[in-house]
């Protein structure tokens, strides 16, 4: 056949032709993934050039499709400006709590997810596998299915419109506790051995040498535990009532209204751009990490 | 394998593991306990005395019409979610797997939706679908088509599965690049090489290989669609109109949250409990063995 050229044949472009491999299918190949690449981007360049116009052009549609000479001033009013709908609370005050919250989260549950999988894992001590199994089992319990009793612990408690309310609930994690202890399980007792030989306790045998081998498991889940808490909905949406304390995704949804006339959309979309952008960035530039993390946490 | 050599300490163990276990008990098991507690419970509508049932709750929940209805949403939302995110998922893979040119530009350009939240990727989609202000809602009616997700509870159906399903694409996208390349290329090349065309070769080769990648994925999106879809319910539809997507998750919502009908709600929690235990079991049960074909 003319199409079909061997492996080792010098190729197109620089894509290598493998066996029964036609050109013309190498070419597809590119249009379908470029296709998928503009429908996967394009609600969000929709978003991003509706953020740079005006709210009269914006309640005119079609819009545009290039971005309009609005930036600096939309992006201004929503960040210091405060929005109208949200009870004047600027975007800048929504932003400082969403990542509060998210570092709060992500840090959280990597300190109390490390710590009881060391114990697990190095210590021997009386009902160590009852409480493996009891952390285990939450991995059965998501907010969903204990909305309105969570929501009474948090009452009682006093942490209705807290950060601490927003991140404490949530930094308990069954899936970072396996990952850590799959992870010593790996390290082959020697290790430990000669650190005790040499004298090191378990606080030197945790600083010195357990910190230091987990360092490419903690940015893994990092990253992923960061995105996991900056989109949270549920929660934020029970436990905070005030507009200061909204999450910007939180925020985002009550700004948005079809009944009303009055929504303010240039805000909208601009506070929408800047709840996508950090988890993004993070994506983007930690994306080793992060297709790790993705792939470690499902196992 | 567990290491052998441990440190001999009697007090440390606990004072480590105690931060997660408080947090696990205060609020996990407690309000679990008290969600199962209370759906056999049926109060007065003031909240002043209670009574106890035992399984009264669930028979009523599980004969109530709008129960049976939110099942239902609830089964149309996630089976078409993940057909549509896995199906775009595996063609735009195995697109990516014959490319070399490019191909990292490609990963990167098409993971970055997992990084938005489920409901801002539900707020995107309204942006460009409401009939208000979307310019695809606009260019749908110039085409004569009647469209208004806000009173139409099947175009609204569509509008929360193409949010739903379009941040999940990367998800899936990523996990069906790497079940591709674990599949041997010499495998391939010896059936081009007996004839086969490339069609053949995806199905009989490539398709049946990937099962268990594709089995796991089912699973993992099955949960996404039952419990991380509240936010794009919430924030697009708000379970409408009518009840048209009103999800498990978001009755359970709804009933206890906003309507207050407290042993209702806990009853639907207690059933959604059971649901995640099913689908964590089969997780775990199939899921750790990835390499199970057929």
């Amino acid at each position: 056949m003319a199409d079909t050229v061997q492996a080792t044949a010098p190729s197109r472009g620089h894509d290598k032709l493998m066996i029964g491999q036609s050109a013309v299918s190498i070419y597809t190949a590119h249009a379908i993934l470029i296709l998928g690449i503009v429908v996967v981007a394009f609600p969000i360049y929709y978003t991003f050039v509706a953020s740079t116009h005006t709210l009269q052009t914006i309640l005119r549609p079609p819009l545009p499709m290039l971005p309009g000479g609005h930036f600096i001033e939309n992006y201004s009013e929503a960040l210091f400006g405060g929005v109208g709908r949200i009870g004047g609370v600027p975007v800048s005050t929504l932003l400082w709590n969403t990542t509060i919250v998210a570092f709060g989260i992500a840090i959280g549950k990597i300190v109390i997810s490390i710590l009881s999988a060391y114990a697990i894992v190095f210590f021997r001590f009386p009902f160590r596998m009852f409480f493996f199994w009891l952390i285990f089992i939450t991995l059965m319990l998501p907010v969903e299915v204990r909305i309105l009793p969570t929501y009474k612990v948090m009452v009682d408690l006093g942490l209705i419109d807290t950060y601490t309310g927003l991140i404490v609930p949530l930094i308990a994690s069954a899936t970072a506790t396996l990952l850590f202890r799959q992870f010593f399980l790996t390290i082959p007792g020697e290790l430990v051995e000669a650190a005790r030989v040499d004298g090191a306790g378990p606080y030197r045998f945790f600083k010195d040498i357990l910190l230091p081998l987990s360092r490419t498991n903690i940015a893994a889940l990092f990253v992923i535990l960061f995105i996991y808490g900056w989109a949270q909905y549920l929660w934020p949406l029970l436990v905070t009532n005030r507009n200061d304390m909204n999450t910007i995704v939180i925020a985002l949804k009550k700004m948005v209204s079809f009944a009303d006339a009055d929504t303010e959309w240039h805000l909208v979309m601009v506070t929408s751009m800047l709840a996508i952008l950090p988890p993004i960035l993070v994506v983007v530039f930690m994306q080793r990490w992060f297709v790790r993390g993705l792939v470690d946490t499902e196992k | 394998m567990t290491p052998r050599v441990v440190f001999p300490n009697k007090i440390l163990p606990y004072l480590l593991v105690a931060p997660q276990l408080a947090i696990t008990l205060v609020f996990f098991y407690w309000p679990a306990s008290q969600a199962l507690y209370q759906s056999m419970l049926k109060e007065d509508p003031f909240g002043l005395k209670s009574q106890f049932v035992w399984f009264a709750n669930f028979a009523k929940v599980l004969s109530d019409p709008n129960y049976l209805n939110s099942i239902r949403v609830t089964a149309i939302f996630s089976v078409s979610t993940a057909a549509v995110s896995m199906i775009a998922a595996l063609l735009l893979a195995v697109m990516a797997d014959k490319v070399v040119r490019s191909r990292g530009l490609y990963r990167t350009l098409m993971i970055w939706p997992y990084a938005v939240a489920p409901a801002i990727a539900g707020m995107l989609w309204l942006f460009l679908f409401n009939p208000s202000i979307g310019s695809l809602a606009y260019l749908l009616r110039q085409m004569g088509i009647a469209w208004d997700p806000l009173l139409k509870g099947d175009q609204a159906m569509v509008l929360v599965v193409m949010a739903a399903a379009w941040k999940q694409i990367s998800y899936n996208f990523l996990f069906f690049v790497a079940g591709l390349q674990a599949i041997p290329k010499t495998l391939i090349e010896a059936a081009a090489i007996d004839g086969a065309r490339e069609m053949k070769r995806f199905w009989t080769i490539v398709f049946p290989l990937l099962a268990p990648t594709t089995f796991f994925l089912l699973v993992v999106n099955t949960v996404y669609a039952f419990f991380d879809t509240f936010g794009i319910i919430h924030a697009v539809t708000g379970g409408g109109p009518g009840k048209s997507t009103e999800t498990l998750v978001y009755k359970v919502y709804n009933d206890g949250f906003v309507n207050l009908i407290l042993g209702d709600s806990a009853a639907q929690s207690v059933i959604l409990m059971i649901i995640v235990i099913a689908l964590t079991a089969v997780q775990f049960r199939y899921v750790e063995r990835k390499v199970h074909y057929g």
